[in-house]
């Protein structure tokens, strides 16, 4: 059986009408995501990569390189202007922009998990943080109330929630522990495949330290393949195996996370590199 | 074993019946109220009721505000519940206002407009000052009053009919072209409204809503929760005559004419789709009777409404689903006064509930009291 | 307003059966439509009825659709023939389709339309139950957008409802809702019963009558058809459970008048604040009391 999880083929999004010279006004090499003849915003074009079991896959750039809107649309959250995409789950193949509604939202609930970097996105505020990981498995048909609560003491626990938090509000806990709760909330129905888009953005050092740190042990226990979106070289560092570089909607650069750092070629990401040092 | 008695329902209704009966016969002056008196005198309000009945029948209309003693939602729920009964004989086509004979027509767009700004009947200049004089109103001077005015009224020759103010801002460009639809207008007495719906759905939906109701949306939008900054165009008063097809040779002949106020509304402008410059975007309100308030409301509402379903909703009243499920009097005067009905089962299923949790709770705290001792 | 013009108001009546009869059509056709997809609220275009809504023009509606010269008609509020919304019911249908017979008797009827309560005594496969509705859709406490809940109606997704017995597991060892148990119809669509007492939700399951529900001012028809499963949403750990009338001794109550101890039971205080308890099917106390007399006279 392969080991590949998902394949991502020309994946392309545009803004507003669009015209026949968007693709070639835009990008890198014009420093613009704008299309000067027709105004239309190219967020993302001609993206294309593979993902294998168990890797976690980096995707870096500024905000414009349309890295978030690239997992938007794996995600289902947005729609593809061109392009495809395949997830390989047990044996089977499922061409994500060719599935219905209903399929998508399968695939979303059951087989996907997302972690986002505004927990209002990811949080039911008007349930408990115990209430919240219920909400996904209770999706997945489980209706042993006993069983679920286990489930979710037991996953809270592994992301370091503390056990008196799991029956209070999401809103009364630091920006920490709600990422927290979302990491535990999209690992409850144990998904092949798991994004985070930009998810320690935003919290205190230590605090993001420690969730990077979590991150890795459950990905190396799981063996969950991952896609990590962010603008912080370290967060890629320490994360990533391999990685993407984006720029005005295009990958400029791709390969072992490794190289990328030690001997980046294309000039973006060397002064991205640079940047950071 | 004591019998209880559980008879009486019925009693109690008749009973009910009789005193409101009762309230409405114990007038000292001994004469019963005269529809035609309600339908002129108190026109304002037959206006309203016809309008919220969504029927056009002043006359019933007056008879119903006569029967259920002035409660205008009883009323207007009474022409509603006849309409019901009333199977539909033909739909007329698309009528056209520009065709109204107006007794009133104003715009505050222009100071003054092709056809002049015709003030007609209205209090929006008049000292809301009682006029004691009023109160015992002498029969010989209150018969004089129509004779004296029409005895006075100048030689005019006001036109058939006026163009619309709108049509000038079109000619300019200044307002999208009026767009073609093939679509029937959505008919919401035979449909649900299922969302999203088409706009022809909301503005027959307000055009026959409370007006309180509507009011308060629009109001709320005026205040700030809301983006419109209307600028009234044109407001008209008249009659529009109701032209169906002849029933054999096809051509459209006037079967009647309606009292109808309508309101057309300009408000910020947006920029145009692709290769189109920027224009007014507009508001339209209409509603059958007098009943300007209404009109302009609904104008208003029409036109958050179209940005609401654009965009997204920003506000309530931008919310197609907020605002027209909650404006129509009937329903939600029905809804409201059903709490009045007795729910004494579903209170002990309530009773039961709560004992049984407390119950839990009370054993809960005496099982941790007896750890501690 | 147009002061020349007349209407003679003579020709304003009324028709039989109130409604007109394609209003009648439509209804019966939607109630077909509700029966194939068991469950499933669907829309119609309510029409106004003289009653205010809130008060059961949806189950009225039904009624007046389905109610023919043979027909038998019993109306109930709160379990009660006499209670004055079931006898202002009555009187308008008995004033709008001359002809048609009521009675209390539940074995006499064969449409019984209803507020709030499914009588005691089993229904046959010759009765057709109409109960009036006021909410239709049990995701409305979850979803206030009703273009989403139709979805995750299509779905079958109701985690959110789900999430919210589990929260009140979670605050008060308990499922809180009483009345309006969301109970499953079918396997599919959820639905809310109307106001009856959990007493009465296993009444739905497998029933050999046809149960319609009316929503007059949601204007929406749905049905539960005759041998169809209907279970309650619960966990499979935690059961569902009726109403507890059981005393401080852990004795079930009985019917002061009446004797019985299997009926729900009405409380209430009399004059000298003594506690009351009394079956809320007046007819199925009537039954029991002429039983005992029965017997009483035998003896």
């Amino acid at each position: 059986m392969s080991n590949r999880v998902l394949e991502v083929c020309g994946l392309s999004r545009i803004h507003g009408n669009g015209c026949p010279l968007c693709v070639e006004s835009t990008g890198p090499e014009n420093d613009t995501n704008i299309c000067p003849h027709c105004s239309s915003v190219v967020a993302v074009h001609g993206v294309s990569f593979d993902l294998f079991r168990g890797e976690i896959l980096g995707i870096i750039g500024e905000s414009g390189s349309g890295k978030s809107s690239t997992v938007k649309m794996l995600y289902f959250d947005d729609t593809p202007t061109a392009g495809e995409a395949v997830f390989f789950d047990n044996g089977e193949r499922h061409e994500l922009f060719r599935q219905n509604a209903a399929q998508q939202r399968s695939l979303r609930n059951k087989r996907f998990g997302m972690v986002y970097q505004n927990p209002h996105l990811g949080l039911n505020f008007q349930v408990s943080a115990g209430g919240n990981i219920a909400e996904r498995l209770l999706m997945s048909d489980l209706a042993h109330y006993g069983e679920i609560r286990r489930r979710a003491q037991e996953l809270l626990l592994r992301t370091e929630v503390l056990p008196e938090r799991m029956d209070q509000n999401p809103k009364t806990f630091s920006g920490g522990m709600q990422q927290r709760v979302q990491i535990a909330k999209a690992l409850v129905t144990r998904p092949p495949l798991l994004f985070l888009d930009e998810v320690t953005t935003g919290l205190d050092l230590s605090v993001q330290a420690a969730i990077l740190d979590l991150i890795l042990e459950i990905q190396q226990e799981l063996n969950t393949a991952m896609i990590v979106v962010t603008h912080d070289l370290g967060v890629i560092r320490l994360l990533a195996g391999r990685t993407l570089v984006m720029k005005h909607g295009r990958v400029v650069e791709a390969g072992l996370t490794d190289q990328i750092l030690e001997d980046p070629q294309h000039a973006y990401t060397q002064r991205l590199v640079a940047s950071s040092l | 074993m004591s019998y209880v008695a559980i008879k009486g329902g019925k009693a109690a209704i008749d009973g009910a019946a009789a005193v409101t009966e009762f309230l409405r016969g114990r007038d000292d002056s001994g004469e019963p109220l005269n529809l035609s008196a309600i339908e002129c005198q108190l026109r304002l309000l037959t206006s309203r009721v016809v309008s919220e009945g969504g029927l056009y029948h002043p006359r019933l209309a007056s008879l119903a505000i006569k029967q259920f003693q002035g409660d205008t939602l009883e009323a207007a729920f009474a022409l509603r519940a006849y309409r019901s009964t009333k199977p539909r004989l033909l739909a007329t086509p698309v009528q056209n206002s520009t065709n109204m004979r107006c007794i009133r027509r104003i715009s505050s767009a222009f100071k003054d407009i092709p056809g002049g700004q015709m003030l007609g009947p209205n209090y929006d200049f008049t000292l809301r000052l009682l006029r004691f004089d009023l109160a015992d109103e002498d029969p010989n001077e209150f018969r004089s009053i129509a004779r004296k005015f029409l005895g006075a009224l100048p030689e005019a020759d006001l036109p058939d009919s006026f163009p619309k103010v709108l049509d000038a801002l079109r000619a300019e460009g200044l307002l999208p072209p009026v767009a073609e639809s093939r679509n029937e207008p959505f008919d919401i007495t035979r449909e649900p409204l299922v969302f999203p719906v088409p706009r022809s759905a909301a503005l027959a939906t307000m055009a026959r809503a409370e007006t309180g109701s509507l009011l308060a949306m629009a109001y709320s939008n005026m205040r700030g929760y809301g983006d419109v900054h209307p600028t009234v165009a044109e407001l008209r008063v008249g009659y529009i005559p109701v032209m169906v097809p002849h029933p054999v040779t096809g051509e459209p002949m006037e079967a009647g004419e309606v009292l109808v106020t309508e309101c057309e509304v300009v408000a910020m402008y947006e920029s145009g789709k692709a290769d189109c410059l920027p224009t007014f975007t507009l508001g339209y309100g209409a509603c059958f009777g007098h009943n300007e308030v209404k009109a302009i409301s609904m104008a208003i509402l029409d036109r958050s409404l179209q940005k609401g379903m654009q965009d997204g909703p920003e506000n309530p009243s931008e919310d197609p689903e907020f605002v027209l499920l909650h404006v129509d009097g009937v329903d939600s005067m029905g809804f409201a006064s059903h709490y009045k009905m007795p729910h004494y089962v579903t209170f002990q299923s309530d009773m039961d509930r709560l004992r049984t949790t407390q119950g839990k709770a009370r054993a809960a705290d005496q099982a941790s009291q007896m750890e501690v001792v | 307003m147009n002061i020349h013009y007349e209407f003679p108001l003579e020709e304003a009546g009324y028709a039989f059966g109130f409604l007109d009869e394609y209003a009648k059509k439509e209804v019966r056709r939607t109630i077909l439509k509700a029966i194939c997809i068991p469950g499933y609220q669907t829309p119609y275009a309510s029409r106004e009825m003289p009653m205010g809504r809130g008060f059961g023009t949806g189950g009225l509606q039904l009624t007046l659709s389905l109610i023919g010269p043979d027909d038998t008609l019993k109306v109930i509020d709160q379990g009660s023939d006499d209670s004055v919304n079931a006898v202002n019911m009555r009187q308008f249908v008995q004033l709008t389709c001359p002809g048609v017979e009521v009675t209390e008797k539940l074995e006499e009827a064969t449409l019984i339309q209803s507020r709030h309560r499914i009588p005691e005594v089993a229904l046959t496969e010759s009765q057709v139950l109409v109960l009036q509705v006021p909410y239709p859709d049990p995701l409305v406490v979850v979803e206030s957008s009703e273009a989403r809940r139709k979805v995750m109606h299509a779905e079958a997704d109701y985690s959110r409802l789900l999430v919210k017995l589990y929260e009140d597991i979670v605050h008060f060892n308990e499922i809180t809702i009483s009345h309006r148990y969301p109970t499953r119809i079918n396997r599919h669509y959820v639905i809310d019963p109307s106001p009856i007492p959990r007493w009465d939700i296993p009444k739905l399951n497998q029933s050999p009558a046809l149960i319609l529900f009316g929503a007059g001012r949601e204007k929406k028809i749905y049905a539960v058809p005759p041998f169809t499963v209907a279970e309650p949403l619960v966990f499979d750990d935690v059961p569902f459970r009726v109403e507890d009338f059981r005393d401080e001794h852990g004795q079930r109550r009985a019917c002061t008048r009446c004797g019985a101890t299997d009926s729900f039971l009405d409380e209430y205080s009399d004059d000298n604040n003594v506690k009351i308890y009394q079956c809320s099917d007046s007819a199925y106390c009537d039954g029991q009391l002429a039983q005992h007399q029965q017997r009483e006279g035998k003896a």
